[in-house]
């Protein structure tokens, strides 16, 4: 499964980074070669073999319906980003998160 | 008493001395944030200190001590990885996403060093999300091998290593996802434990990669790592896979002897990739363990060499989603021009991230995209219970496993940071044992000598069956008995020093 | 060319639980912003999640109910998009194993014109456990929005239908029986206003008979009933012309606008996703036993279905009203009360389901809220019963109860309501009666049967309305034929 430019771009899209022309084909060559180490495994027969998603054989604990949590919101919002745009202000308004208008 | 007779001690001396009074909490915290001041500039262990609180937490260590109720570690300087949120520290995981985050909260590890009376001594440098094997990737910059400045201490729990191997601490935490802890203690010289998936919690640990990332201590002696693992092991209702056993004393079966051991060795782990020079060492270590009185069995962990494929699907895999969270709209870094909203992902992630954290983003969302999934993540997780069961297989005839920790002595920085193949075969040795979430440390087993002439450190592996990180420890410590490995110390004084 | 509606939901159920469904951060609304909002909420760094034990008792609760597969073993999954109400970047659901399978609803889809009111059973494909998202807040500051993600985190229980629905109204229907079985089961408070209880509907057309199912779009976030029907109506409408005027149609998420009346494709929704789903690393498999299936079980009410039947057999109801008396628990369990303090079941459904259920109605009040407690109406039927009071009377009675100016028997006395059944009495007056129209008997002894009841409407306006007709009736039979 050989990676294109275009596959490369498509998958900067998808985790949100951005991703200049100039630097695509030096990620392109180095994806490349990762994926092909994982090639590898295309060689070995998995037929029937399970999955495994943990190391430990176990199940989910369950939590109780209690409310621990109390009000944290100004400790927490004193990491808020700076909004940018030329703006020093912190990215927060009446209590909430500001980000560029959401268009639905 | 000097100083650097004084920084040599393990962590039960430090405990007496502080008992005893002969020293106090704040005393020898001073003297180690002195030694930070002068050698931290150029090794660049730690990413963040802060005087006032480290002191301030001394202060409360010594009075703890003078009330009579101290426990084994209280007032004793440990350094912190940076990937565990600490409250009020700046918190940064090695990236520039993060660096002006300030935990609001405390990760369990934290919580229950302070509880101990521990004194955090400062946040240590690392790879960007504990991903490297060199601590190159740190948005902090390098951080240089306390042997051999012109190395690299190995990664990602690179500062930590550092530290410990220079002395700039008395012990350090550190996380392994695929060798972080084991990998950097060969490479530094000294005595680093990954235990058993889900017997730290990860709780306000920066997640990597969530079914492979598991905390340990990083320390000169396998009886300093097991005072660590004291109070770092146990059950955390915070987090879904921290295992709910009983609490144990790791400390307690260090003295066992080990004659009848069996000793497994892969022949995997010997053959072709194995730096001759550290192969000789090992060799030597077991020859040691044959004297102690353990029986040397040769096994075979035939998928060893699939490890490396199938954590690079795996890890990436959860990175991609675990790294999600940094968006730039609640806290970390958001771009600072930028045109809509999608712009603004785009560019803020494309900013706080470096090259070798965007590499592993975009392989995992790659393997996890549609018409991939199967080909490679079931693919990856179908060998990844092969690995485990070949170790199922193993411990059916051996009690410990043995073999390198890395492939070679550390390495010159830069010469394979354009190369992240050839770096990510450093974890050839230790990554089956994440996969597979067994307990493994490296123990300090003898020197090599570098092609430049350089005197470097080589770590011997051993490997434990589930929940046996005592008997490992006990198998380390019997070693140390007979060995002095582990109490040589890099002299910082030597003229490259003070590059 | 014949076309058929071909229809599917998607309904999100906020279940009723105190905290979310992987933090104990509350779950109250109406929060300040934020305010609710814990580390695990935000998706710090580091934060992990734990499931809440009462989330699951929820889903098991509607598994069971609808007579459901329950999974021994389901697994939570990672549903990985960028959006600023998705602190994560990623939303913690079931995809391949999800906790609920293949179970079914009946539903009662009512009487449309011509068309005569019918029974359907819809098929559930799944129910899924997952966690909610925050909210956009627009307008806050001009040109940006704002992110409270005191709902991020609210434990959903999302039910999957098969595309079995072929109208606006099974489709209504549909979420209407789900919206009554969610409350009568207590998982979900129902408050569609709140967002507790949200439709996605997806909607495709083909040409009557076709096999092949048309390309559909999926219709989000509807949360009324009314709102449902126009946008489905519209969308159907829509897809049709389109399809005639020589269109296709595209595969869409869109928005229904209740202020048009129309559908329109979301922008936000346009590119194609890779949700890239695989299985959560922090959470480990949900293991559900006999025992736990058991133990829930027994804890649970009787259910609608089973209630109606019993309803039809104990009270000799009729399915209709069997079935009408258990669209609410609340309505059932007061229909039972009733009966339980001595009145007739067939006189309690009449008056549950008429001028209570009016009067309900009209002032917007759930049967809890009704002024008039089961003991009082039971003792205002009684009274009708025991001919205190005729039917007419009952009805003032019902008025002046309702606007609380007493208990039943002082309000008959101060009304002066009484019936006269006094034998004696009514023989007086008919006689009266028959004395003064004597034309009338004349015209009922020839044969005019309508004369009959003029004499009873003459001889109960003697009366001035309180003499028992039942009473008049026999009498004046009995004095015409002797």
């Amino acid at each position: 499964m050989a990676l294109s430019i275009e596959d490369i771009k498509k998958v900067a899209h998808l985790a949100r980074i951005e991703i200049s022309d100039t630097d695509v084909n030096a990620t392109l060559i180095k994806l490349t070669g990762i994926l092909g180490l994982i090639e590898q495994m295309q060689a070995v027969d998995t037929t029937g073999i399970v999955p495994m998603s943990h190391s430990q054989e176990l199940s989910q604990r369950l939590r109780d319906d209690v409310v621990t949590k109390t009000n944290q919101r100004d400790e927490f919002q004193k990491n808020a980003p700076l909004l940018g745009n030329h703006s020093t202000q912190q990215a927060i308004a009446d209590g909430l998160y500001l980000v560029p208008k959401v268009i639905e | 008493m000097s100083n650097s007779h004084l920084t040599n001690l393990s962590l039960k001396q430090f405990g007496d001395l502080l008992q005893s009074k002969k020293i106090s909490s704040v005393e020898l915290t001073q003297m180690f944030l002195h030694r930070i001041q002068q050698y931290n500039p150029s090794i660049n262990a730690y990413i963040a200190l802060d005087e006032g609180k480290t002191l301030a937490q001394a202060k409360a260590a010594d009075a703890r001590i003078a009330a009579g109720n101290a426990a084994p570690l209280t007032g004793i300087p440990i350094a912190q990885k940076d990937i565990f949120c600490a409250k009020g520290w700046q918190t940064t995981c090695g990236s520039k996403m993060l660096a002006n985050f300030i935990a609001p909260y405390d990760a369990h590890v934290i919580t229950l060093f302070d509880a101990a009376g521990a004194v955090n001594l400062g946040k240590t440098n690392m790879d960007e999300f504990a991903m490297g094997s060199s601590n190159e990737t740190s948005y902090f910059g390098g951080v240089k091998n306390p042997w051999s400045f012109d190395r690299v201490p190995g990664g990602s729990s690179g500062g930590s290593a550092a530290a410990v191997a220079a002395r700039l601490c008395a012990a350090a935490t550190g996380t392994d996802t695929g060798g972080s802890i084991r990998q950097p203690a060969s490479l530094c010289g000294f005595t680093g434990l990954k235990p058993t998936y889900g017997v730290v919690s990860r709780f306000g640990m920066i997640a990597f990669a969530s079914s492979l990332d598991q905390a340990g201590p990083m320390a000169k002696s396998a009886e300093d790592c097991a005072l660590m693992m004291n109070v770092m092991a146990g059950f955390d209702e915070r987090d879904s896979t921290s295992l709910n056993r009983e609490k144990e004393d790791y400390s307690s079966a260090l003295h066992q002897p080990l004659r009848g051991l069996r000793i497994g060795l892969p022949k995997e782990f010997f053959a072709e990739g194995l730096d001759a020079d550290v192969g000789k060492v090992i060799e030597n270590a077991i020859a040691e363990y044959k004297k102690l009185g353990a029986e040397i069995i040769e096994i075979s962990l035939p998928n060893t060499g699939l490890s490396i494929p199938v954590y690079y699907v795996l890890a990436p895999a959860e990175a991609s989603s675990n790294l999600s969270r940094y968006d730039g709209v609640r806290y970390g870094h958001r771009a600072a021009e930028y045109t809509d909203l999608m712009d603004m992902y785009c560019k803020s992630r494309a900013e706080g991230f470096g090259a070798e954290v965007k590499r592993r983003i975009l392989i995992g969302t790659y393997v996890l995209s549609a018409g991939y999934y199967d080909a490679y993540y079931l693919k990856a997780q179908q060998i990844r219970r092969l690995i485990a069961q070949d170790f199922v297989e193993a411990f059916k005839q051996c009690d410990v496993i043995m073999g390198p920790a890395a492939p070679s002595t550390a390495f010159k920085a830069g010469e394979k940071v354009d190369d992240p193949v050839a770096m990510y075969l450093q974890d050839i040795y230790t990554i089956s044992t994440n996969l597979a979430g067994l307990p493994g440390m490296s123990v300090p087993a003898g020197f090599s000598q570098s092609v430049d002439g350089k005197t470097l450190p080589v770590g011997l592996q051993i490997i434990g069956n589930y929940f046996d990180e005592a008997r490992m420890l006990n198998v380390a410590h019997q070693y140390q008995q007979v060995t002095d490995w582990h109490t040589q110390a890099p002299n910082l004084n030597m003229p490259e020093g003070i590059t | 060319m014949e076309w058929e509606v071909v229809i599917g939901l998607e309904t999100h159920t906020q279940l009723q639980t105190n905290t979310k469904i992987f933090s104990g951060a509350s779950v109250r609304y109406g929060a300040e912003p934020n305010t609710q909002a814990c580390e695990v909420s935000l998706a710090l760094p580091g934060v992990l999640p734990v499931l809440n034990k009462q989330a699951v008792h929820c889903a098991i609760k509607f598994g069971l109910a609808i007579n459901a597969e329950i999974a021994p073993r389901s697994v939570f999954a990672r549903k990985n998009y960028f959006y600023p109400d998705l602190p994560k970047g990623y939303q913690i659901s079931q995809f391949e194993l999800p906790v609920v399978g293949k179970g079914a609803v009946s539903i009662q889809v009512p009487a449309q014109g011509k068309l005569a009111a019918y029974e359907k059973v819809v098929n559930i494909t799944r129910a899924h456990l997952e966690e909610d998202a925050g909210k956009s807040v627009h307008g806050a500051v001009e040109g940006m929005s704002g992110i409270d993600l005191n709902r991020a985190g609210t434990p959903l229980l999302e039910i999957v239908t098969e595309p079995d629905m072929r109208s606006a109204a099974e489709a209504v229907a549909y979420a209407k029986k789900l919206h009554e079985l969610v409350q009568w089961i207590g998982i979900c408070d129902g408050n569609m206003q709140e967002g507790s209880f949200r439709c996605d509907v997806n909607v495709s057309v083909r040409p009557k008979g076709s096999e092949a199912l048309g390309t559909r779009r999926e219709i989000k976030n509807l949360n009324s009933f009314k709102f449902m029907t126009q946008a489905i109506e519209y969308e159907t409408r829509w897809q049709i012309e389109t399809l005639e005027d020589g269109g296709k149609i595209q595969q869409a998420t869109v928005l229904f606008n209740p202020d048009t009346g129309e559908t329109r494709a979301m922008r936000s929704k346009e590119e194609a996703n890779d949700y890239r789903y695989f299985p959560d690393p922090d959470l480990l498999p949900l293991i559900i036993t006999e025992a736990d299936k058991a133990r829930i079980s027994a804890a649970m009410p009787e259910l609608p279905e089973a209630m109606k039947a019993r309803l039809e057999v104990q009270y000799g109801l009729s399915s209709y009203d069997a079935n009408a008396l258990t669209t609410s628990r609340d309505l059932a369990d007061y229909f039972v009360a009733t009966v339980n303090a001595g009145a007739g079941p067939k006189q309690v459904a009449n008056w549950v389901m008429g001028s209570i259920s009016a009067k309900l109605n009209t002032e917007d009040k759930n049967i809890n809220a009704s002024p008039i407690s089961a003991q009082q109406l039971a003792q205002l039927l009684k009274r009708i019963a025991d001919g205190t009071i005729s039917n007419n009377a009952a009805k003032q009675v019902f008025e002046a109860m309702w606007c609380a100016e007493g208990d039943v028997d002082s309000i008959i006395v101060a009304k002066g309501l009484k019936q006269e059944s006094d034998s004696v009495a009514i023989e007086a007056i008919i006689d009266e009666v028959l004395a003064a129209n004597a034309a009338m008997v004349e015209e009922f002894k020839a044969g005019k049967e309508k004369a009959f009841n003029a004499l009873v409407g003459q001889a109960m306006k003697a009366s001035k309305g309180k003499a028992n007709p039942a009473q008049v009736n026999d009498i004046l039979k009995k004095k015409l034929t002797a």
